[in-house]
């Protein structure tokens, strides 16, 4: 007689058939994400800090170059944690009675801070247990100590309005957070100042709240 | 009074709603949640705070119903 199955705590995401090649997203992996960034940002700036520094020992004339250098130490971690931060950049908005429907909805599934927050910046705070998760409309940001990862991840009807895209992300995340990380793709992660500083000013309370 | 709503660009449409001991409404609400997840839908229901669950029959007992469409990554 087999031994029985335990079964698992939530039923997985439908939509995790589509990406079924994908590891189901857990801690382990997520930490893994987090080392690979940082491994990839480090690649990145290490050689560009090096080359600044051994230009102007070099040769003190060559100080411009080196300051090139430093620029692009700086411009190309900017430019990913850029990418990450769009995720949950504000789309162009249906009609506004569509857009206060969809609000009544979105209102009746959060509590009152978290709608007090989404009216302030946009962004739902929903607390998981991979982290704290910031849900916008085309993606979310999971804070997980000083670390964000930032996933894009949506629901394909153009016509949707933004309120409505935020509730269809969240109920997925409540139905099953891990099936929720497989199926969105990871844009960036990286250090919360670095994605704070590339969000929308507005959206940068919701990052604060997520501690 | 129970509702079945589908997440829509009107923001929202009431589809159904019955009441328990109304079998007319709930069958009326049935027959249009069969036909939402033909149409790819998925429905969903709050457990509690901070939790949903999807259901593949109308769960007559829940106060409210939301269909909503796939996620997929961007």
């Amino acid at each position: 007689m087999a031994a029985a199955q335990p079964l698992p705590e939530t039923a997985p995401l439908p939509e995790t058939a589509a990406v079924r090649w994908r590891p189901r997203m857990d801690e382990r992996r997520l930490a893994l994400y987090a080392r690979a960034w940082t491994a990839t940002t480090l690649a990145h700036v290490v050689p560009f800090l090096l080359t600044a520094a051994v230009l102007v020992v070099i040769e003190p004339w060559l100080a411009p170059m080196s300051a090139l250098a430093l620029a692009q130490a700086w411009i190309i971690p900017e430019l990913y944690a850029n990418r990450g931060a769009k995720v949950v950049r504000p789309k162009p908005r249906a009609g506004e009675e569509a857009e206060r429907t969809a609000l009544g909805l979105l209102g009746d599934l959060v509590g009152h801070d978290a709608r007090d927050l989404h009216a302030r910046t946009g962004l739902v705070l929903e607390r998981g247990r991979l982290g704290t998760w910031l849900v916008g409309e085309a993606g979310a940001l999971l804070v997980r100590g000083r670390y964000v990862h930032c996933f894009c991840v949506r629901v394909d009807h153009p016509g949707l309005p933004s309120a409505d895209r935020v509730s269809h992300l969240l109920l997925a995340l409540r139905a099953d957070e891990q099936g929720f990380a497989t199926v969105a793709n990871q844009a960036f992660a990286g250090a919360r100042w670095r994605v704070r500083r590339r969000i929308p000013k507005r959206m940068r309370p919701a990052l604060d709240a997520a501690r | 009074m129970a509702r079945l709503i589908r997440m829509d660009r009107t923001g929202h449409t009431t589809l159904a709603e019955w009441e328990r001991t109304d079998q007319p409404s709930i069958d009326a609400a049935v027959e249009a949640f069969r036909r939402e997840l033909d149409r790819g839908y998925l429905a969903m229901v709050s457990t509690g705070p901070g939790h949903a669950e999807q259901v593949r029959e109308l769960p007559v007992d829940a106060d409210t119903v939301i269909l909503r469409l796939p996620i997929s990554g961007g």
